[in-house]
């Protein structure tokens, strides 16, 4: 296992470079000289030059990515060409507000996923299951950028229980409406992949087992299908973390929450390279490294794919 | 328990589980009604699709419901009604009094737990007993079924063991709490030959040291020859002949039992025949025939099988069966036709 670990830990390097690749090459083809963003308008053509070698943004685009993975590798973001402050302290401010939403939604997420999944695949057919099915269609059906202005305007404006938008206070009531926004969808999905892995672990042998062996079906329900059904749903809810972790940029949009999803799509409006840059590649290490951390739960829940080779008796 | 009266552990009356599907009512046990004696091994032999395994289910209530429900009938045991006892009754039943294994060990483990959790769980549902008695308990159950070095298996998953040695797992977890009766549903049928024979013998020996009994149920006549005692053969759901081992393979009085013999390879026979196959095959359990279910397949019906279905019987002391010529037979009037 651990070696498992360090292997896919030293597999984020590529990764890293493949990404910054990338996005340089993006930010370049844009026409925009990050000089005269600084600068404004009406700065001489001598100021806007001496910016330009001060910056370094003169040289070739080869010189320019190295100087910046050689910075990358001191844990230098670059600064930011609109703040002109260091990129690292931006997402410092914004991405804490990012976790606490993803955390919120995530909580959601598996709290009323698992709850509606189990119980709709434990009591087949009822009220509570067909319940289930149809507003997890309607979840799934329903643009999330739409489902949040809808609640904006039903639980902000019309009624007035919650607050609108931002962050205020910081206070749980903040929350509440862009968290469920953000997991309408995801929790649709948990919810009806419960349902659906419950159903087929269920009709198992060795459910039948724990049963003969004079289990009640809390128990066996609790024990022996909940640990074999779960298996496919936290690589889904890890899957998800990981997007909800890169900042929810249509969420945060909507209610304007301060968080780094919002910052990077100001950044990218405002054609701020630093920040798109350093911002993603955050977000994309933020993904790699709870993938990882799935992808050990997984070994905990399902011993059969432990990731080193133990004797097999036969 | 009550053992002294009739020396019977587990009388199963008129037992009726139908499974109600969108294609209509299976009736897959259909009327059954057997005896178990205290440390007998009796044997329920039938085809495929016969009630075999329905039947061995019923007994625990372990039917998915729905679609399966058991419709009318007694299961005494223990001077209680199975049937009628509530879920949180059973489950002190289940496993403790009344084990069973199944017929693949390859699916009936669960694959996310150590063998250790899953014996000692078996121990820990029905005895309060210290952690460190659970482990020497679980370690001794190992020992009984012959696995060799048990203080290292108990940390292993099932997927670390092959198919035999699961089934001995099974085997260990079901004599936990040393029940009076083991129901063994097909235990050998997924397991190669060499296996088959020590996984028998094994709880053959199980049986003696527990002192318990077993029903096995089987389509393998040869386990049912060698480690049975009396011997239930169903067809379509329903029993048709019930009687000692050596009167069904001796002196069978039932058609179906007739022809299931002549379709084995027997050692003892010196004449080599051809085997002769039961011609046709089993009726739908959806749409049974009216009279005798096995009239359509037998070569000596007559017109009363057409109409009336034949109760099953005491023909002579210890030998039920259901035929209308099952006199007949019995005197000997009737030569085998073909």
């Amino acid at each position: 296992m651990f070696f498992y670990i360090i292997k896919r830990i030293l597999q984020v390097i590529p990764v890293i470079i493949g990404v910054t690749l990338i996005l340089f090459l993006l930010m370049y083809v844009i026409p925009e000289d990050p000089a005269r963003l600084i600068l404004q308008k009406g700065a001489t053509e001598e100021a806007l030059q001496n910016l330009r070698v001060k910056m370094g943004i003169d040289k070739p685009l080869y010189v320019q990515y190295w100087r910046y993975m050689t910075q990358l590798a001191k844990g230098d973001l670059g600064t930011s060409y609109r703040y002109r402050r260091p990129v690292d302290s931006i997402l410092a401010d914004h991405y804490p507000n990012s976790i606490k939403l993803a955390i919120a939604a995530i909580l959601i997420e598996i709290i009323i996923g698992l709850v509606a999944g189990i119980i709709s695949a434990v009591k087949k057919y009822s009220f509570w299951d067909i319940l289930v099915t149809v507003s997890t269609t309607l979840a799934v059906c329903i643009p999330v950028f739409w489902l949040g202005m809808m609640m904006q305007v039903v639980f902000g404006l019309k009624l007035g229980w919650l607050p609108m938008s931002g962050m205020g206070d910081g206070s749980l009531r903040y929350y509440i409406l862009p968290a469920v926004t953000l997991a309408s969808v995801s929790t649709a999905f948990v919810a009806r992949m419960t349902r659906s892995s419950m159903l087929e672990v269920m009709s198992n042998d060795y459910i039948t087992t724990a049963y003969a062996k004079g289990l009640s079906q809390f128990k066996v329900i609790g024990k022996h299908a909940l640990k074999n059904a779960l298996i496919p749903v936290v690589t889904l809810i890890g899957l998800d973390l990981g997007a909800l972790m890169g900042g929810a940029i249509l969420t945060e949009t909507v209610f304007s929450w301060p968080g780094v999803g919002r910052t990077i799509y100001l950044a990218i409006l405002q054609r701020d390279a630093p920040v798109v840059i350093g911002g993603t590649l955050v977000l994309v290490l933020i993904f790699v490294f709870i993938n990882l951390i799935v992808d050990v739960t997984y070994a905990w829940l399902d011993p059969r794919i432990r990731y080193e080779k133990k004797e097999v008796n036969v | 328990m009550d053992i002294s009266k009739n020396n019977k552990i587990l009388e199963v009356k008129n037992l009726k589980t139908f499974f109600y599907t969108d294609a209509g009512v299976v009736k897959a046990v259909d009327g059954i009604s057997f005896d178990l004696k205290f440390g007998e091994t009796l044997g329920i032999v039938g085809e495929t699709g016969s009630g075999k395994s329905v039947t061995a289910l019923s007994i625990l209530r372990l039917i998915p419901q729905p679609p399966g429900k058991i419709v009318d009938g007694e299961i005494l045991f223990d001077g209680k009604d199975l049937l009628k006892v509530s879920n949180r009754e059973l489950q002190n039943y289940r496993g403790n009094r009344i084990s069973m294994i199944f017929q693949d060990p390859m699916t009936s483990l669960n694959p996310v737990y150590t063998i250790g959790n899953q014996i000692m769980e078996s121990i820990t549902i029905h005895r309060k007993l210290k952690k460190k008695d659970i482990i020497k308990e679980s370690l001794k159950l190992l020992e009984m079924v012959e696995i060799p070095e048990p203080m290292k298996r108990l940390n292993n998953y099932p997927h670390e063991f092959s198919g035999g040695m699961r089934q001995r797992v099974m085997i260990a977890m079901a004599i936990a709490n040393s029940p009076s009766i083991l129901i063994a549903d097909e235990p050998t049928t997924a397991l190669d030959v060499t296996i088959q024979a020590q996984i028998l013998e094994l709880m053959e020996s199980v049986k003696i040291k527990t002192n318990s009994s077993i029903i096995i149920i089987t389509h393998d006549l040869g386990v049912v020859a060698k480690y049975a005692s009396r011997v239930m053969v169903m067809y379509a759901g329903k029993p048709v002949e019930f009687s000692t081992v050596n009167n069904i393979f001796y002196r069978p009085l039932h058609p179906y039992t007739m022809g299931l013999m002549e379709s084995i390879t027997r050692l003892d026979e010196e004449k080599k025949e051809e085997l002769k196959p039961i011609k046709g095959s089993p009726p739908s359990l959806m749409d049974l025939p009216e009279g005798c279910i096995f009239r359509v397949r037998c070569k000596y019906a007559i017109d009363k099988c057409r109409k009336k279905y034949p109760p099953l019987i005491e023909a002579i002391k210890g030998h039920k069966v259901a035929c209308h010529r099952a006199y007949e037979f019995l005197k000997g009037n009737l030569k085998n036709i073909d």
